[in-house]
């Protein structure tokens, strides 16, 4: 069973008087544990198809498949709960609850689910660990540089070990060092936990770590390209 | 709900987060419910005061009649004095103290001018307790016994009369046989009372004497009582007029003395209106703050909802957020007001404003009185238009769509 299938997707959105298409048409299928990138410029789509696969976007038309469940037509509150129990998402500008400590925020997710509060506390720990965060659990989101939050956002979407990874230009307001530890730390997870990355970027450094990427333009896929990882 | 922990948590976090606005906000909270509370206790006061003195003046709690005396309040409508099951009931704890009158209308002439008024025929032993008279006597003596020979007039009455303590005055009436029944009294007290009305208006006498005089035997025109609680006569009423039979008519002061009865009524609503009127002022400060609340934290909230919050719980958070903010400000409003009332048991002189007061009713001094459930009212109200004041930018909020809230600058 495909972690994401998508059929004949189709999506557009009106900007003022003129109408823009966001999805035209596209089919795509990830398999389990893949780390695929979608590339294109800006307006291209791919932020668009993130939130289809997401479902934080309803499209026109099509199919959204994830885990083998049809998603498009679920309403608002099986849409929150399928969110929550399936997917991890990395958002471009760090997101952070800024009332909850590094430590609070990445166990959010989990707080939600209902999970108990001392496998919160020791999941979330081992995490912020694992993201080189360890001893910064305390700390609110002001007190953190860019890529610590960034990598506090990365700790809640892996945290409560969701089958895909969601994240939409997760480098794009870190310098390239961080992006490079970012990225290597988004490998490793892939690899020990077999965790799907989908990754939204037209960051070619970031590109280089996937195993597949799909080229789109002006929400159509133009290519499909796989590759050895870097 | 499995995530109440965290949105309680987020909404409590978030009230502190702009604590200036927090602070004006809770400081318009605590200031509009001390100003329920205390003007609240002050009306309330003064209400209690009025009542309390126009029942002290005669009515007490409860009276007994014939059927025809509140038509007809004359010699010819009169009734058995209490006996059997009805002085049984009588002794009763519920029954502070009772007394029997004997009431009619009069005229009593001086040497100088001639004027009606209410002759009441009492026993000074049992209208000690009931009503004003024996307490607020001005000068001379109040009555002896039930076949004192002498008149208790009020202090008005006196100087327009132009009269004095032991002069002798006749009183004119009508027996049964509407007969003319007159005598001399010799004036043996002066009475003050809160009201001009009662001192110009009613000339008191010993009871077996007007019986006497009118030739009625030992019948009263009314039985007065006193029960232990101004505002809870139903069942002193419903007690009394089971023992005392279908003969007679039972009624409670505020159906005796209408205009009193309807001013309890008033105050009741009074006090809602004005509970209501100050929530809403503070609904605006209150609505307007969580509207900018939310305005502000559009991305946090896109941010929940993307990671799987459900619109309920955005719902629950804001509004949790208002129901703290609330809640301190009503503890803080609660304490400072009973801090405010307490002090001033004792009494506010208005004399300055007394004249007019005075008018309609009311006395010069004010007593607040703060009673436990108009506290819980102004609570109820405002925790409960509160919280839907708060619905609207809730809603709002839990309707946000993820992808928008998220990207929005």
């Amino acid at each position: 069973m495909k972690p994401v299938r998508c059929v004949d997707l189709c999506k557009t959105y009106r900007q003022g008087d003129l109408e823009v298409t966001g999805l035209d048409h596209v089919d795509l299928e990830i398999d389990e544990g893949g780390f695929v990138c979608l590339s294109a410029p800006s307006g291209g789509g791919k932020t668009t198809l993130l939130n289809a696969i997401g479902g934080l976007d309803t499209p026109d038309s099509g199919e959204v498949w994830l885990a083998g469940e049809r998603i498009d037509n679920l309403g608002k509150g099986e849409l929150a709960k399928m969110r929550l129990h399936q997917i991890g998402f990395v958002f471009q500008a760090y997101n952070l609850i800024p009332v909850l400590t590094a430590r609070e925020n990445v166990e959010f997710v989990m707080e939600v689910q209902g999970v108990v509060a001392g496998s919160r506390k020791s999941r979330s720990l081992e995490i912020l660990e694992e993201v080189g965060l360890g001893g910064l659990g305390d700390r609110l989101p002001a007190q953190m540089s860019g890529g610590q939050q960034q990598r506090v956002a990365v700790a809640r979407a892996i945290a409560s070990r969701p089958a895909l990874v969601l994240a939409d230009e997760p480098t794009a307001n870190l310098d390239s060092q961080t992006a490079d530890h970012l990225m290597e730390l988004f490998v490793e997870l892939n690899e020990h936990h077999e965790t799907t990355f989908v990754i939204a970027t037209h960051d070619q450094r970031v590109m280089a770590y996937a195993r597949r990427v799909i080229h789109m333009l002006d929400g159509r896929i133009v290519g499909d390209e796989r590759r050895e990882a870097a | 709900m499995g995530d109440w922990r965290v949105v309680l948590r987020l909404a409590w976090r978030n009230l502190w987060r702009n604590l200036r606005r927090t602070l004006i906000m809770l400081a318009a909270i605590v200031v509009g419910t001390w100003a329920m509370i205390f003007m609240t206790a002050l009306m309330r006061g003064m209400v209690d005061d009025m009542v309390k003195d126009g029942i002290s003046v005669l009515p007490g709690h409860v009276q007994i009649h014939h059927p025809a005396y509140r038509d007809d309040p004359t010699i010819s409508n009169l009734i058995a004095p209490p006996s059997g099951e009805l002085l049984e009931v009588l002794g009763r704890p519920e029954v502070v103290a009772w007394s029997t009158r004997v009431r009619v209308p009069a005229v009593i002439s001086s040497e100088q001018d001639t004027r009606g008024v209410t002759l009441v025929g009492i026993d000074p032993d049992q209208e000690r307790g009931v009503s004003f008279v024996a307490d607020d006597m001005a000068e001379g003596r109040f009555l002896e016994s039930r076949d004192d020979t002498g008149l208790v007039v009020g202090r008005k009455l006196v100087e327009k009369m132009e009269t004095d303590l032991g002069k002798r005055v006749a009183i004119m009436t009508q027996d049964p046989e509407n007969e003319i029944a007159d005598r001399g009294f010799r004036i043996v007290g002066v009475f003050d009372s809160k009201l001009d009305q009662y001192e110009e208006g009613f000339v008191f006498a010993g009871q077996e004497t007007i019986q006497k005089l009118l030739g009625v035997g030992d019948a009263v025109s009314e039985v007065a009582i006193l029960g232990t609680d101004y505002r809870e006569v139903e069942g002193l009423t419903r007690m009394v007029a089971e023992a005392a039979g279908p003969d007679v008519e039972v009624l409670p002061w505020n159906e005796i003395d209408t205009y009193l009865g309807s001013m309890l009524a008033v105050m009741d609503g009074f006090v809602i209106v004005w509970i209501v009127v100050i929530f809403l002022a503070l609904s605006f400060g209150l609505v307007n703050t969580l509207v900018m609340a939310v305005f502000e934290r559009v991305r946090e909230i896109g941010l929940m909802l993307a990671l799987g919050m459900t619109p309920r719980s955005i719902l629950t958070q804001i509004v949790a957020e208002s129901t703290f903010l609330l809640v301190i400000g009503l503890a803080i409003g609660n304490l400072l007001a009973w801090a405010t009332i307490e002090p001033l048991k004792g009494g506010i002189d208005v004399s300055i404003v007394g004249e007019g007061m005075e008018l309609f009713g009311a006395a010069s001094v004010l007593y607040p009185a703060l009673y436990l459930e108009d506290v819980v009212l102004a609570n109820v109200i405002v925790i409960v238009l509160g919280f839907f004041a708060s619905l609207s930018p809730a809603w709002r909020a839990s309707r946000y769509d993820p992808v928008r809230a998220i990207t929005q600058v």
